[in-house]
C-alpha cells in the first residue's frame, strides 16, 4: 500500500467523484425522501452500469452453458467465461489463467482451501495460525478443520491501535505450524497488514499463507507474486461486481496437489464406478454449471477498475479516511475503534452511553447507510470491550459531503438521547 | 424525524437511562437467558414465582435501547402477574409490535408497554423489543437453554 500511496501522491489528484457517481444508478436514490449516503462499502459495494448491462447482456444475447455445447451459443459462452478468468489473472497479477479458481465468494473460497488443502496437510498436534482480527469466514473453517483432525488454533496478537504484533506472530511460526490465515484489510479495524513481510517471515519456515483479501481487491492494487501468498481470496460484490461470485487464487503447485473439494460435473476427466480421474485444475475445483452471469459480471467490473486511475481512487480514498476521521472526532463521546497506522477507508466508532444499533436506525432516518453490529469479528469487539460499533466504510465514489451527512446524521442521536 | 421519536419515546429513551429491577435474585426458580446474535442483545431474566405469582423478578443484560427498554418495562408489567397473565401480556405486546393483529394497541391492556407500539414501523428492530419476552416466556417454560431470537 505504502508504494500504491506514494505513487498516488505524486500523480495529480484528478479524480472526478462527480463523473464516477454517474457510474452507479444507486447513488442517485432517496431514502426516507433524502439522498442515499451509502457507507457500507464494506458489506457491499454498490454495481456500475457496466457490471449491470454486462449481465443483461448476457442473459439477452449470450446465455448457454459452458464447456458442454458443441454449438455457437455455447462456445461464445465458455469462451467469455474463460476469458474472465483471464482478465481476474491479470487482475491479481497470477501467472497463470489456471490458478484462478471460481467460487461463490471469500467464505467459499476458505472453505475449499480449509477442507481440501486441510485434509493434504493438516494433521493431529498441527497448529493453523488465524489473526485476532480475523472475520469468522476466516476462523470458523479452520476450527471446523481442527476439530475433525485434532488440530489446534494458534491466534496472532494485535495491540490497541489494532495492528498485528509480529513478535508474537514470529514466535507463533513453529515446526507445528501448518498454515497462517490472515485479512489483508481488517473488515472492522480497516487495519492494512504487512502480508508482504508476514508471508516472507512464513516462508522462511516453510509455512504457506492464505490472505483475505475480501476488503483487499476493492482497495488496494494486489499483486498476488509480489505478496508471494500462496492463497488469495476474493468477493466479487466488494468489488463493484455481482454477489455470488468470487475468486481463489491458489500457487498452481498447491492446487494442482489438494483434492477435490466437491464432485460433480466438470471437475471429471472420466468417470466409471470402479475408480474416476479428475480434471486438472482450475476445472478440478469447479464442479457444477458455475455462476456464468456472475463471472460475466466480475469480467466488466475488473473491466471497469481497469479504465479507472486506481492510484487516484486510492488517493480520493485517503482522503476520505482523513478528513472522516477528523470530523468524526468532533462528535461529543465518539471513540474511533483501530487506529493503525496503514489503514484502509475504514472508520468503525461507538459513541459512550449509545449503543450501535440505536445509532444505525436514527442516521438511517437521514438517508445515511452504515453498518452497525460486531461486523462477524466477535473476537475483535471483545479485545476492544465494546458489544458492537457503527462502521462508516468508503469506496472511491463517496465524498466530503457525505462524510458531513454522516456527522450531521450523528449529531441527530445526541439530540434522541438528550 | 417524526417516525424518530415515536421510535425512542420519551418512556423507552428514560427506561434504558435507568433500567428498573436492573439486579440478580439471590433465589430465583426461574432462569433464560437471551440472545439476539445479530445485534448481541443480551438478557439474562431472574423470576421468583410463588404457586402461579411472579413474585420477584430481576434481569441483566447489555444492547441496545430497545431491547434493554423493553426488559424493564417488560419486568415492570409482569411483577405480581399470574404466569397466564404474563403470556397474554406477551401476546398482545408481540401483536403490537410485529403487527399482527389487525386491531391497534389497546393501551388499557399494555398500559406503558404502549410506548413500544411505535416499533412496528422499524422491521428490523422487533426483534430487539422482543427478546426481553422470548426471554420471560423461556423462563417460564423453565427452558434451560439458551434462547434466541435468530
Amino acid at each position: 500500500m505504502s508504494a500504491t500511496r506514494a505513487a498516488a501522491a505524486r500523480s495529480a489528484p484528478a479524480w472526478d467523484v462527480a463523473r464516477v457517481r454517474r457510474d452507479f444508478p444507486i447513488l442517485a436514490t432517496l431514502v426516507h425522501g433524502k439522498p442515499l449516503v451509502y457507507l457500507d462499502n464494506g458489506a457491499t459495494s454498490q454495481k456500475p452500469h457496466a457490471v449491470i448491462d454486462a449481465v443483461s447482456h448476457y442473459y439477452e444475447t449470450g446465455n448457454a452453458n459452458v464447456h458442454r455445447g458443441v454449438y455457437a451459443l455455447s462456445e461464445s459462452a465458455t469462451a467469455t467465461y474463460e476469458g474472465a478468468r483471464t482478465k481476474l489473472a491479470r487482475f491479481l497479477n497470477a501467472r497463470e489463467d489456471r490458478e484462478i479458481i471460481y467460487v461463490r465468494g471469500t467464505t467459499e473460497a476458505i472453505n475449499l482451501v480449509a477442507s481440501s488443502f486441510g485434509r493434504l496437510k493438516v494433521r493431529s498436534g498441527d497448529e493453523i495460525l488465524v489473526s485476532a482480527m480475523e472475520h469468522h469466514s476466516n476462523i470458523v473453517p479452520w476450527q471446523i478443520l481442527a476439530e475433525q483432525v485434532g488440530a489446534t488454533i494458534k491466534v496472532i496478537p494485535m495491540n490497541q491501535a489494532g495492528e498485528l504484533r509480529l513478535d508474537e506472530y514470529e514466535k507463533l511460526l513453529t515446526p507445528r505450524a501448518r498454515l497462517v490465515a490472515v485479512a489483508h484489510i481488517s473488515n472492522s479495524l480497516g487495519t492494512i497488514n504487512p502480508i508482504k513481510d508476514m508471508t516472507a517471515r512464513a516462508h522462511a519456515r516453510g509455512v504457506p499463507v492464505l490472505v483475505d483479501g475480501a476488503q483487499g481487491a476493492p482497495h488496494l492494487v494486489v499483486d498476488v507474486q509480489d505478496l508471494d501468498c500462496d492463497f488469495y481470496t476474493v468477493s466479487g460484490h466488494k468489488m463493484f461486481g455481482p454477489t455470488g461470485i468470487g475468486v481463489l487464487y491458489g500457487k498452481a503447485a498447491h492446487l494442482e496437489d489438494m483434492p477435490p473439494y466437491q464432485g460433480g460435473g466438470d471437475m471429471i476427466r472420466s468417470v466409471t464406478f470402479a475408480k474416476t480421474t479428475y480434471a486438472p485444475i482450475p476445472a478440478k475445483f469447479e464442479a457444477g454449471t458455475p455462476d456464468i452471469a456472475g463471472v460475466v459480471g466480475l469480467g466488466a467490473a475488473v473491466d471497469y477498475l481497469g479504465s479507472l486511475d486506481r492510484n487516484a481512487a486510492a488517493l480520493h480514498e485517503q482522503d476520505l479516511l482523513e478528513y472522516g476521521t477528523k470530523r468524526l472526532a468532533t462528535v461529543p463521546g465518539l471513540t474511533i475503534v483501530g487506529t493503525a497506522a496503514q489503514k484502509a477507508s475504514v472508520i468503525s466508532f461507538v459513541l459512550a452511553g449509545i449503543h450501535a444499533h440505536d445509532v444505525g436506525t436514527i442516521v438511517d432516518q437521514s438517508g445515511v447507510a452504515i453498518r452497525t453490529g460486531h461486523h462477524c469479528t466477535q473476537p475483535v469487539m471483545e479485545f476492544f470491550g465494546v458489544p458492537a460499533t457503527a462502521r462508516a466504510s468508503f469506496a472511491f465514489y463517496n465524498t466530503r459531503d457525505e462524510v458531513d451527512a454522516l456527522v450531521e446524521a450523528l449529531q441527530g442521536v445526541r439530540r434522541v438521547f438528550g | 424525524m417524526a417516525d424518530l421519536t415515536e421510535l425512542y419515546q420519551q418512556t423507552i429513551v428514560e427506561h434504558n437511562r435507568s433500567p428498573r429491577n436492573f439486579k440478580t435474585l439471590d433465589h430465583p426458580t426461574h432462569q433464560a437467558q437471551g440472545d439476539n446474535p445479530l445485534c448481541g442483545d443480551q438478557i439474562t431474566l431472574q423470576l421468583t414465582v410463588d404457586g402461579d405469582v411472579i413474585r420477584e423478578v430481576g434481569f441483566q443484560g447489555s444492547g441496545c435501547a430497545i431491547s434493554q427498554a423493553s426488559a424493564s418495562l417488560m419486568t415492570s408489567a409482569v411483577l405480581g402477574k399470574s404466569a397466564g397473565e404474563a403470556e397474554r401480556l406477551f401476546r398482545a405486546f408481540h401483536d403490537m409490535v410485529a403487527g399482527g393483529a389487525d386491531a391497534p394497541a389497546d393501551p388499557a391492556v399494555l398500559g406503558k408497554l404502549a410506548a413500544f407500539s411505535g416499533v412496528k414501523q422499524f422491521p428490523a428492530r422487533v426483534k430487539c423489543a422482543n427478546l426481553a419476552w422470548h426471554t420471560l416466556h423461556a423462563a417460564l417454560q423453565a427452558d434451560r437453554n439458551p434462547i434466541s431470537t435468530e
